[in-house]
């Protein structure tokens, strides 16, 4: 009943193609919109809008552009860390040599740097597939960490190799980057770009460019028999992905912990990223959300339980305690929905649209 | 079904509550420390020896003087992993803790440490980064919020070079020779280079670096490495199962163990005994006392382990060299706590005001032998300009069950040192758009 679109009639093509076609969704995504850009700056901590949106927020671009590449396009990659290091590091030289330049126009220019590599390391993706091509990305991830601790160049001759945000604003005194801007103008702006990123993604994928990476990933061969043009769809897969990567890795450095070494995107984070898009769903924009809330907020909640609960107990047991669990409702997650959280809210859908009365 | 998810919702609820009521609750009587500690992961084994120095010091503080001038010292351990992210979320959960927020905060891992200077120089809380950290943060002018006496890596490098030139017979003797750097690819391990680049220029001896990725479980290719070059010496930026098999994978490869010297984070119990006889004759250097046979150990046995009493780990362990590490750490601390309600009185201090103990802290001989830490801690002098303090560094060599001093406390050569923190730290402050603060323009009294 909640979810019944009977009475919702389409009369033009544009309301037939809009990104949510039922009303119900529509209102959900308001009300998303209002809680985020409203009740949350105004109810949250400092605690919660620096160390739990932020990042969730952050990881959720990084996840959409895993998604896009191997969710839609069918390219399976591990190299996620590496590329969010490209886009970290090339801030940094960006920002640092060019003081003056606004801090959204270093993003993007990040963002294309990133791409350029991505397409670099995509190229074998032509001839390559499957585990052989997440081998072959596992190669880029090792080789930028490597590269970016190798050569001091890369952090300004620091000598610890950490790169640290100076204080950059977008406009006026909305400072962004750096210790002292205000977590409420970081975290509005770290929503609006992920909101609008997001936005474009989902068009992306609706669109010619996105029908062409289902196709191709679907069955390759067929895709190209009908036309569809491999090397471009697969680098223009790996293009995009990255620039989302890149993007995301430079909100991490810059935003979020303002200052970070390569060791912060090692293979570690290309795996959480890998993960939070299996939990999510894979090819699903909204699975990206679910995937990086999942994998960001759960660790935190589980390990602030006990001590809401009032409960002393030592950190070690808590910890691991958390790695079980955490481990324990992945493998619970995955066997009740293979297809991740996605699905399960899809599945959601249907039951309450035929609810109460369900046949 | 329905029933039970209900429930569950409500005991949530409930425990949210409960949470913040007995939050609320607290005495209003106390000075809180926020505790970033390791217990879990690769680094572990050394960082569980550490935080149970630290907060049996501070069990023994509450049970034998009842607090610091009648305020009770309360902390909480949060877990980082030694994971810079999980830090940075600690730190954050932490700093606001009733009543006055943090009073000083002690990451034990420079990776948190550079994550945290400028999150805790705008929140006015200190960072204490003892023996580790931002080299460069102590010039004080430019890093008014970070401590990291009694010394630095960049110390550290010096002495340990100088003591290598000692063992070869003075400094002219080192050219020619090879010294080799084996280091935790981190910012940690990084940190030694600058300086030990300088060295090989103005001595005339090659330096070599081999970085290990973390953790540092693979080292084969390294040590095959250093068996091709056969440095002279080898010193090793090492943490956790790193320095282990280091250790191991040395002995497996014959080099001198008398040759290879660790830092202070690379000589401790952990380190040598895993690898069992074939550590022998490993150096390490220190910058704090080993053993048992200091009157503030006896104290915390007495007052923490005594009848019946249980602390943070058990007795044997007392006495350790991260152990003795952690107890030093949280003197140097408390000292600090005790300068600065001197002059704010004996309440709940902030984070601004431990800040101002921090940079007048003076720890003389005689201060530190009424703290019963003679030979545990080193004399440091904090000023504004200077956060470092001064102190030296010692090579302790394991003979199998003990680390013994095999040379005196060796002053690192704090005219080149100083002037290349000054250099470095005003890199820092351009890039920053920082203003040093005018140390001279700073009078004692304020």
């Amino acid at each position: 009943m909640l979810y019944r679109e009977t009475g919702q009639f389409k009369t033009s093509y544009v309301a037939d193609q809009a990104i949510f076609p039922i009303r119900q969704d529509r209102y959900l995504a308001a009300a998303a919109l209002v809680l985020a850009y409203v009740a949350v700056p105004i109810l949250g901590t400092e605690y919660w809008l620096l160390t739990i949106m932020i990042p969730f927020l952050v990881f959720t671009l990084a996840a959409i552009g895993l998604n896009i590449l191997t969710g839609y396009a069918g390219q399976l990659s591990l190299g996620t860390g590496g590329f969010m290091a490209v886009g970290a590091f090339a801030t940094y030289k960006i920002t640092t040599s060019f003081p003056g330049l606004n801090i959204v126009v270093v993003f993007v220019l990040a963002g294309i740097i990133t791409a350029l590599v991505g397409v670099m390391f995509g190229w074998p993706s032509l001839r390559i597939k499957g585990f052989y091509l997440a081998v072959a990305t596992l190669a880029s991830q090792f080789f930028l960490i490597w590269m970016f601790n190798k050569f001091p160049w890369f952090n300004n001759y620091t000598a610890s190799g950490v790169i640290s945000a100076p204080p950059r604003a977008v406009f006026g005194h909305f400072f962004v980057t750096g210790a002292e801007a205000n977590p409420v103008n970081k975290y509005l702006f770290v929503l609006t770009v992920v909101v609008v990123m997001a936005f474009i993604a989902k068009n992306l994928v609706r669109g010619r460019v996105g029908r062409s990476w289902m196709a191709m990933r679907d069955m390759d061969i067929a895709a190209e028999i009908i036309g569809i043009r491999p090397l471009q769809t697969k680098l223009l897969a790996f293009a995009i992905s990255s620039f989302y990567c890149g993007i995301s890795g430079a909100m991490w450095a810059f935003i979020y912990t303002g200052g970070v070494e390569a060791l912060a995107f090692d293979i570690d984070r290309s795996f959480q990223i890998l993960f939070m898009i299996i939990i999510g769903g894979l090819g699903s924009i909204l699975g990206s959300f679910l995937g990086a809330a999942f994998i960001v907020l759960l660790p935190i909640w589980l390990e602030n339980v006990p001590r809401l609960l009032g409960v002393n107990i030592p950190v070690n047991y808590i910890s691991n305690t958390q790695s079980m669990v955490f481990g324990a409702l992945i493998v619970f997650f995955l066997i009740v929905e293979p297809r991740g959280l996605a699905r399960l809210w899809q599945i959601g859908k249907e039951k309450l649209r035929m609810w109460p009365f369900p046949y | 079904m329905k029933l039970q998810k209900l429930c569950c919702v409500v005991l949530g609820v409930a425990a949210f509550g409960f949470g913040m009521a007995a939050e609320n609750a607290m005495a209003q009587n106390e000075q809180f420390i926020p505790r970033l500690v390791y217990r879990t992961g690769p680094y572990a084994p050394n960082g569980i020896p550490f935080a149970d120095g630290y907060g049996d010091y501070l069990d023994m503080i509450n049970a034998r003087d009842g607090g610091v001038g009648g305020v009770k010292i309360t902390n909480e351990e949060c877990e980082t992993n030694y994971n810079n992210d999980k830090g940075v979320e600690c730190y954050e959960r932490l700093k606001n803790h009733a009543p006055t927020g943090a009073s000083l905060v002690d990451p034990l891992s420079t990776g948190i440490t550079y994550a945290l200077i400028e999150r805790a120089t705008a929140d006015k809380i200190p960072v204490v980064s003892m023996g580790y950290g931002r080299a460069d943060a102590s010039y004080g002018s430019v890093f008014p919020y970070v401590f990291t006496y009694p010394t630095t890596y960049w110390d550290g490098a010096d002495t340990i070079i100088t003591y290598i030139a000692n063992q070869e017979g003075g400094v002219d003797k080192l050219k020619g020779k090879k010294i080799a750097l084996v280091y935790h690819d981190s910012a940690y391990g990084k940190e030694p280079i600058p300086t030990l680049d300088k060295l090989s220029a103005a001595d005339g001896f090659t330096f070599l670096k081999f970085a290990v990725s973390p953790p540092g479980i693979d080292q084969k290719a390294t040590w095959l490495q250093i068996r091709q070059q056969r440095p002279d010496y080898v010193l090793m930026w090492g943490w956790g199962v790193m320095n282990s098999t280091a250790i191991k994978e040395a002995a497996a490869v014959g080099y001198p163990m008398n040759h290879f010297i660790g830092v202070w984070w690379s000589g401790a119990e952990p380190d040598v005994v895993p690898a069992g006889d074939s550590a022998k004759g490993y150096k390490a250097a220190q910058i704090t006392g080993v053993g048992r046979d200091f009157p503030v150990i006896k104290d915390i046995l007495r007052y923490v382990y005594g009848s019946g009493k249980t602390g943070h780990t058990t007795a044997d362990k007392v006495g350790e060299v991260l152990y003795n590490r952690g107890v030093a750490n949280a003197m140097y601390d408390i000292e600090a706590l005790r300068i600065a309600q001197a002059r704010y009185g004996n309440k709940p201090l902030t984070g601004e005001q431990m800040r101002w103990g921090l940079e007048h802290l003076d720890l003389t001989p005689q201060r530190i032998a009424a703290m019963g830490g003679t030979n545990l801690l080193q004399p440091v002098k904090i000023s504004c300009a200077d956060h470092e303090g001064g102190g030296s560094v010692r090579i302790t060599q394991w003979d199998g069950k003990a680390f013994h001093p095999v040379s005196d406390w060796i002053k690192p050569h704090q005219d080149m040192i100083r002037d290349m923190y000054k250099e470095s730290a005003l890199a820092y402050a351009k890039e920053k758009n920082i203003t040093p603060r005018d140390c001279s323009q700073i009078s004692e009294a304020r």
